[in-house]
């Protein structure tokens, strides 16, 4: 679609504003015109809303009952032990990280390889069908993810590593990395596509195979929206919520190799917050994760935009 | 005899062989990624295939989850996608309208367009911690319908805008000024010319929400999923079950659950979710060949 840039009527002509009030339009139509403006900044509201208070309510804990480096620094998360409570998100951090790392292994070159092989060397309706699959692949509820990682990777990864339980980083990242994939795979497209014909047949007319201009030519080219998808990839990962909760066990620890337990954050907040009383120490310390979270993500996904920004801008 | 000068050199045929594998491998690449759908979809037909039956779909849970259907999780999830969609649509909609018909090219505009991008990455188990804090408890909605698809109404918002946005833009300016030049008013270009060209391309971008909606877990878990209910929610006040939180209870929380069940729920589940999506994207190819410019 080549109409894809924002078209502002404002700039492009001058717009009949100026004889709206001697046309009198009618009540309905700006009662009509005010609702839509309020739906517009309602967008930016429940953002603000969001942060604000996720924020808000960890504010308490984080700044008057925790003590911060500890909170980031400790492994030891104990929000329910009765006699010494302690609320370190290392571990819970590490989980997320290690579960993440592992699944971009996984999906970054399956990613960028399908996104190259759809972009270049499929066109009709072979191309139609595999971005369609993709959309598909990316449709399948978390749920169902994680039911498969309990239900058939789990007695897998105990058979073929003889672990003694299938529920670890390496089937969550298996699992987040095949549910990464179909965003950087879309993405990943549309970067590829978004480099000039030119280029390619620059590249062609100098006697280069389409192999070699797919990795000398169109790689570099598309280097910053190929790095924006993995980034994205990044982001569904870190704030994937229930495929981890049911596939990576429920170990807080450090984990030492890829068939250890682990919890992560999102992990943690969906196991703990049905059991804590609103507004104890524990419900803040879970929006206190939350706010951890919000952070994390909102980098990854700032990055991948000024990233795409600044190529739109070269 | 000299070789002749059009024929294969070295070189050439070792770039030949290089694209040979390397497109090789990539088809490769690409072929593994239509296996899992494929694998899972398989898997859940023949595992889950022993429990399901007209039965399944229309009787509630029993025996505790371990016999039984998943009837009240389907009336549960309709009710959580058509209050969502209720709420979130018009708004999106009309947020979308906004942002590519009226707003001027200001910082105001950039903000908007920021918290939207950013609305969209917020992981769904931190709108869950919204949920709770605002809808459940400060709001007082308590757990219930309402709450769980407010929750999901926000999250889905985002997606909503920027489809209706990318689907508006498409119209080409020359309408618009042409309707413009010929003395309507701006909301008047909007209702007889922008929509009618655009009304299908934000449908698709809606109906691709339902199934987002109705596939989500964790925003509901806590603000309005049950785990079990004896009975059907009548009003949205009440809570209800849920697909996508059945399959995680009989999954995870219930013991002795026979292994058929959670596979014949995962089943009914993804066939919805891929059901509406397939919809969504035979009606847009549909549009796309059909276009008028």
């Amino acid at each position: 679609m080549t109409a894809r840039q924002d078209v502002n009527p404002q700039q492009a002509t001058s717009p009949p504003d100026d004889d709206r009030k001697a046309r009198a339009g009618s009540a309905l139509e700006r009662v009509i015109e005010f609702a839509i403006k309020a739906s517009g900044f309602s967008a930016i509201l429940f953002v603000f809303a969001i942060f604000f208070f996720v924020f808000s309510t960890a504010s308490e804990f984080i700044f008057e009952k925790m003590d911060f480096v500890e909170f980031l620094t400790s492994p030891e998360w104990y929000p329910t032990s009765l006699s010494n409570k302690r609320y370190g998100t290392l571990a819970l951090l590490a989980g997320t990280v290690s579960v993440t790392g592992l699944a971009m292994i996984i999906a970054v070159p399956l990613g960028l390889g399908s996104a190259l092989f759809i972009s270049e060397f499929t066109s009709g309706s072979v191309k139609e069908g595999l971005k369609i699959t993709i959309e598909l692949l990316a449709a399948i509820p978390s749920v169902v993810w994680g039911f498969i990682g309990l239900a058939v990777m789990n007695p897998l990864i105990i058979e073929v590593f003889d672990a003694p339980i299938g529920l670890n980083v390496l089937n969550g990242g298996i699992i987040l990395g095949l549910m990464s994939v179909p965003i950087i795979v879309s993405i990943g497209e549309d970067a590829l596509k978004a480099v000039p014909d030119s280029f390619r047949e620059a590249s062609l007319a100098l006697g280069a195979t389409r192999w070699q201009t797919a990795r000398k030519v169109l790689f570099p080219a598309a280097r910053s929206g190929l790095l924006a998808a993995v980034l994205l990839g990044v982001g569904r990962a870190i704030g994937e919520t229930m495929a981890v909760l049911m596939a990576t066990g429920h170990a807080v620890q450090i984990p030492s190799s890829p068939l250890d337990s682990v919890r992560t954050l999102t992990a943690t907040i969906a196991a703990e917050l049905g059991e804590t009383a609103a507004g104890s120490d524990h419900y803040q310390a879970l929006f206190a994760v939350g706010v951890l979270l919000f952070l994390l993500t909102f980098g990854v996904n700032l990055a991948a935009d000024l990233i795409v920004r600044g190529r739109s801008a070269r | 005899m000299n070789a002749s000068p059009f024929a294969t050199s070295a070189r050439t045929a070792t770039n030949r062989r290089v694209e040979s594998v390397g497109k090789t491998v990539l088809a490769g690449v690409t072929a593994l990624l239509i296996l899992p759908l494929t694998a899972i979809l398989g898997l859940l037909v023949i595992r889950g295939a022993p429990a399901l039956s007209m039965e399944f779909l229309l009787e509630a849970p029993a025996a505790g989850m371990t016999a039984g259907g998943v009837f009240p999780a389907i009336v549960g999830t309709l009710w959580l996608v058509g209050v969502s969609l209720a709420v979130s649509a018009p708004v999106g909609i009309m947020a979308g309208i906004y942002l590519n018909e009226y707003a001027r090219a200001n910082w105001l505009t950039r903000m908007v367009n920021l918290a939207i991008v950013n609305l969209a990455g917020v992981p769904s188990i931190v709108h869950a911690l919204f949920g709770v804090g605002v809808f459940v408890l400060f709001l007082g909605l308590g757990t219930s319908i309402l709450s769980a698809s407010l929750t999901l109404a926000i999250m889905t918002l985002p997606v909503i805008i920027a489809s209706t946005k990318e689907a508006l833009a498409a119209v080409p300016m020359a309408f618009r000024e042409a309707c413009w030049t010929l003395g309507a008013t701006r909301w008047q270009t909007i209702r007889h010319v922008v929509l009618p060209n655009s009304i299908s391309g934000i449908l698709t971008g809606v109906i691709l929400q339902v199934s987002r909606a109705a596939g989500e877990t964790a925003p509901i878990m806590f603000t309005g999923a049950a785990f079990y209910l004896p009975f059907l929610p009548q009003s949205v006040q009440d809570q209800c079950m849920a697909l996508s939180m059945h399959l995680f209870t009989v999954s995870t929380q219930v013991p002795n659950v026979p292994e058929a069940i959670p596979y014949a729920t995962a089943l009914v589940l993804l066939s919805v979710v891929l059901l509406v999506n397939l919809t969504a994207i035979t009606f847009r190819s549909y549009l796309r060949r059909n276009r008028k410019w």
